[in-house]
């Protein structure tokens, strides 16, 4: 269905070429995910599918690309969009309607296909992704999760044979991102449609698939083969195939249901080892170095976040969690004093942060937005680092040291925007961190990071939490939360439903439940880590 | 308000079971038909009385019929800005107005200009009938904005946008996706703006406009490009196998009959204006064959583009009974004119109160038809 014939694919100006020596074919019916670290060529080899690369994007594609038989070098993407259904990374920048109907009659209308036509594919295609109830509603007043299945039913109507996903569910919650996964389950096995998709979420993804593509990075030629034998060689793995590793089971267990058939032996191996807890968490005893009361932010009548309660010691980690507009940006800008805030309470030491000047209060409670780079106004690295000490008053060369220190090496002549999601990341956390607040807010900092990145962030939060830091962050992620965070605040509807330690609160719900603790419930060991160490000290 | 009819049947779907099914909405086309014919008909007047009564009308059927939309709040804003025209336009003639008429209001300071500035004139005599010639002129163009303003608030301009013929769909998507960026832009310069403060930096002027503007025009660009992107994948532009001279033919059609159109509508408009086919019946020869190029144009061009339309707005019963409301008005004022009638350009010098004249003023009120023929807005929900 999709044949790379020795493709070789190099940009203007760089170095080295993004993808090369990519051989490959994905059969008809295939669900094939593409994995590899951040700036392997995952979306250079997804958008040499339907010609993006190197018609739209610029470069040298030197090889070939076929696709339903036909060569990209002579079919621009436009002329592929009868085969080709593309979904990008942002869904929303992708819109070019403002209805749920007409989005997803957009691509048939560009075919030209008769209207009546059109009518029964957009009613099929609103039944298939469950979007009936949501025809008539404008665009931007859905749920993440729904602007993901309107992306891919708008792909789908113009019927292609191939869907090509760049990242489908890393903005979602666990819950929105089954949605999605689940319908693209369906149209693979009802309607047989090849899928090539990017992923790093791999713990969400790998069950579904029949053959993974690793891209090693650094130009070399990918791996293809079967999901378990891949994913156990890469460095990006989901904790399930790791803790196959750690089992020594082969092949390895790469979904929840093979590994739990499997882990009997290893369920009876560390019988009688208490998991690792953590130091007890607060919650709220003792000195609170935050401190929130009723706090309520409305948007335009609606209520936001309705009176949220919450203290935080200081060297705690805390994990928000929620579904997608369940509060929890709405509460993170409340806190940090720059947001709104409508009703209740917040004080940091002896402060109100939002009765503080910018400057004061960036010194008492720090906060990395959900766009790094909206922190970010300078042309260079070393620019920004020098702009960051400046305006903190701390000393020269503060900000680039932090910065070293939380991920080493990054080139100080690089453009911000350059820069890769996790240096992007450091870069912001850096200069947040220049005016060393007491307080430090994260907005979904693991978004973009592949599992490499995401341990050098656990690292670095862990030694500022360490050092007497309040760290809070709001994520998706449950296995980052269950390998980072010490304790777990539920927010739904504006509200907290559930606080406590980590290993209570998420292995009580399906949903939230990390994958070892899936395999390995009812005891309640949450990573990989855990286990290993276990094992390790067990004779 | 009135009870709107209830029509709740599965069958149709549109709502699901048990929901209110409104009525469709009236074509975009039509409110835009009223309104221009609407302005047109004002633009061949300078009786205030007249040009008042179309206002009227317009601003009477837009409140009765404008949906809770986001544009629909934009009628505020041109009435606004009419008003600002008509302010702009008497400043200037009492700055540099030609002084004519007898009845001096007041006097003000003249600036002494050397020889060759002969026939410009700073200050000066303010006169009765120089200010209401620039009034009435003012309000001329004022009514333009009214109009144009009624009927952004009735229809969606991308849903008319739309309903452009196919030929002409490349630069209404253009126009559609332009029409978009600026919220977004506004977005998205909120959010910076809201990132600053966690830096600390309060500063505004000129250095808050750099620390802004920066990262706003550098996320517009990487949204741009990735719709873009998605445009392209998704079949935007499609040629599918027509030949470059076919498309180049028809592309010059459409411009020869655009520009047709262009000068018969600016012969309609302007009732001064030099004939470019001079006869009987003025502007309205080169109109016509304007639209006949364009139409022609447009219609070969549009079998030529591969292109379908979902769910298009269709055109109705009522729809046509609004358009020709609208055009009853303008048919009226030309009848008048020629019929030569008096108070359509009432006399300046000597000064006299205005006087309505009966049948134009009859065609204005026959387009207040859609205030009842046009479906009421559905409620807010």
């Amino acid at each position: 269905m999709i044949s790379f014939e020795d493709v070789t694919v190099t940009y203007h100006d760089a170095e080295r070429p993004a993808i090369s020596g990519v051989d490959l074919r994905v059969h008809e019916g295939e669900l094939c995910v593409v994995v590899g670290r951040t700036g392997s060529g995952k979306s250079t080899l997804l958008a040499a599918v339907n010609g993006l690369v190197p018609h739209f994007t610029g470069g040298q594609l030197r090889g070939r690309v076929l696709v339903a038989g036909r060569d990209t070098r002579t079919n621009p993407p436009r002329e592929l969009a009868d085969v080709v259904g593309m979904v990008g990374q942002d869904p929303v920048a992708g819109f070019v309607t403002d209805g749920v109907e007409e989005e997803l009659a957009y691509s048939m209308e560009s075919i030209g296909l008769p209207a009546p036509v059109m009518r029964r594919r957009v009613e099929e295609t609103l039944d298939l992704l469950g979007l009936a109830d949501l025809r008539d509603r404008a665009l931007a007043t859905l749920s993440g999760g729904q602007q993901q299945r309107v992306a891919i039913g708008a792909a789908l109507t113009a019927h292609p044979r191939i869907l090509v996903l760049d990242e489908p569910t890393s903005a979602l919650d666990p819950g929105a991102a089954e949605e999605v996964l689940a319908a693209l389950h369906r149209l693979v096995h009802d309607l047989g449609i090849t899928v090539l998709m990017a992923e790093h979420r791999l713990e969400r993804v790998a069950q579904f698939a029949d053959r993974v593509i690793w891209l090693p990075g650094r130009g070399a030629a990918p791996v293809v083969g079967g999901v378990g034998e891949v994913l156990a060689r890469s460095p990006v793995a989901p904790p399930v195939v790791r803790l196959a590793g750690v089992a020594g089971w082969h092949p390895p267990a790469v979904s929840v249901r093979d590994a739990r058939r499997l882990a009997g032996p290893l369920r009876e191996r560390l019988h009688g080892i208490a998991p690792p807890t953590d130091p007890p968490a607060t919650g709220g005893a003792g000195d609170g170095r935050l401190v929130a009361r009723g706090v309520v932010v409305r948007y335009s009548g609606a209520a936001a976040v309705r009176g949220v309660d919450l203290r935080v010691a200081a060297g705690e980690r805390v994990a928000l969690m929620g579904r997608n507009g369940s509060g929890k940006s709405s509460l993170l800008w409340a806190l940090q004093g720059s947001g709104r805030r409508h009703g209740g309470e917040v004080l940091v030491g002896a402060d109100d942060p939002a009765a503080l000047k910018p400057g004061q209060r960036r010194r008492a409670i720090g906060l990395v937005p959900q766009q790094p780079t909206d922190l970010l106004f300078r042309e260079t690295v070393r620019a920004e680092c020098e702009q960051a000490d400046a305006e903190t008053g701390a000393a020269r060369g503060t900000t680039s040291a932090l910065l070293e220190r939380i991920v080493p090496g990054v080139d100080g002549r690089a453009h911000p925007r350059d820069l890769s999601e996790g240096q992007r990341l450091a870069l912001a956390l850096a200069v947040t961190l220049a005016a060393t607040p007491t307080v430090l807010l994260l907005d979904e900092p693991t978004r973009g990071l592949d599992y490499p990145a995401k341990t050098a962030l656990a690292t670095v939060l862990r030694e500022l939490a360490d050092a007497g830091t309040a760290v809070v962050l709001a994520t998706h992620d449950v296995e980052f939360v269950a390998e980072y965070a010490t304790r777990v605040v539920l927010l739904a509807d504006g509200e907290v439903i559930a606080d406590g330690p980590v290993a209570e609160v998420v292995t009580s719900s399906p949903v939230f439940a990390p994958q070892v603790a899936k395999v390995l419930a009812p005891a309640r060991w949450l990573t990989v880590a855990q286990v290993e160490h276990a094992l390790k000290a067990a004779p | 308000m009135r009870q709107r009819a209830v029509v709740t049947d599965p069958a149709v779907g549109r709502r699901g079971a048990g929901r209110v099914i409104a009525p469709a909405p009236l074509h975009p086309g039509a409110w835009w038909l009223w309104a221009l014919a609407l302005g047109t008909a004002a633009s061949r007047t300078t009786n205030p009385l007249l040009i008042a009564l179309v206002v009227a009308v317009a601003g009477y059927v837009v409140v009765a019929r404008r949906s809770n939309d986001p544009w629909a709040a934009s009628y505020g804003v041109f009435l606004r800005l009419g008003l600002m025209v008509i302010a702009v336009r008497t400043l200037f003639h009492v700055v540099f107005g030609g002084s004519y008429g007898t009845t001096v209001l007041l006097t003000l300071p003249q600036l002494p200009l050397p020889e060759w500035a002969a026939g410009i004139r700073i200050g000066g005599a303010v006169t009765a009938e120089g200010l209401a010639a620039a009034l009435y002129d003012g309000l001329r163009l004022a009514v333009l904005l009214a109009c144009v303003g009624a009927a952004n608030a009735l229809a969606n301009p991308k849903r008319l946008l739309r309903s452009l013929p196919a030929a002409l769909y490349e630069v209404s998507v253009a126009v559609v996706v332009a029409l978009s960026a600026a919220p977004q832009l506004i977005a998205s310069a909120r959010q910076v703006r809201r990132a600053r403060l966690l830096r600390g930096d309060t500063s505004r002027g000129l250095r808050a406009l750099r620390t802004v503007l920066v990262p706003v025009l550098q996320d517009a660009l990487d949204r741009s490009l990735a719709l873009a992107a998605a445009m392209d994948s998704r079949g935007y532009g499609r040629t599918a196998g027509v030949p470059p001279s076919v498309r180049r033919a028809t592309g010059a059609l459409l411009l020869v009959g655009l520009l047709g159109v262009c000068v018969g509508v600016y012969g309609l408009l302007d009732a001064g204006s030099p004939m470019i086919i001079p006869g009987p019946f003025g502007a309205a020869p080169m109109l016509l064959l304007g639209l006949a190029t364009a139409a022609a144009g447009l219609a070969l061009a549009s079998r030529r583009v591969p292109r379908s339309r979902y769910r298009p707005d269709r055109w109705r019963p009522r729809d046509l009974a609004v358009v020709l409301s609208g055009l009853a008005a303008i048919a009226a004022v030309l009848a008048a004119e020629a019929l030569g009638a008096a108070h359509l350009v009432p006399p300046v010098a000597p000064l006299s109160w205005p006087s309505l004249p009966l049948l134009p003023a009859a065609g204005v009120l026959a387009a207040l038809l859609p205030a009842w023929v046009a479906p009421a807005p559905e409620a807010a929900k």
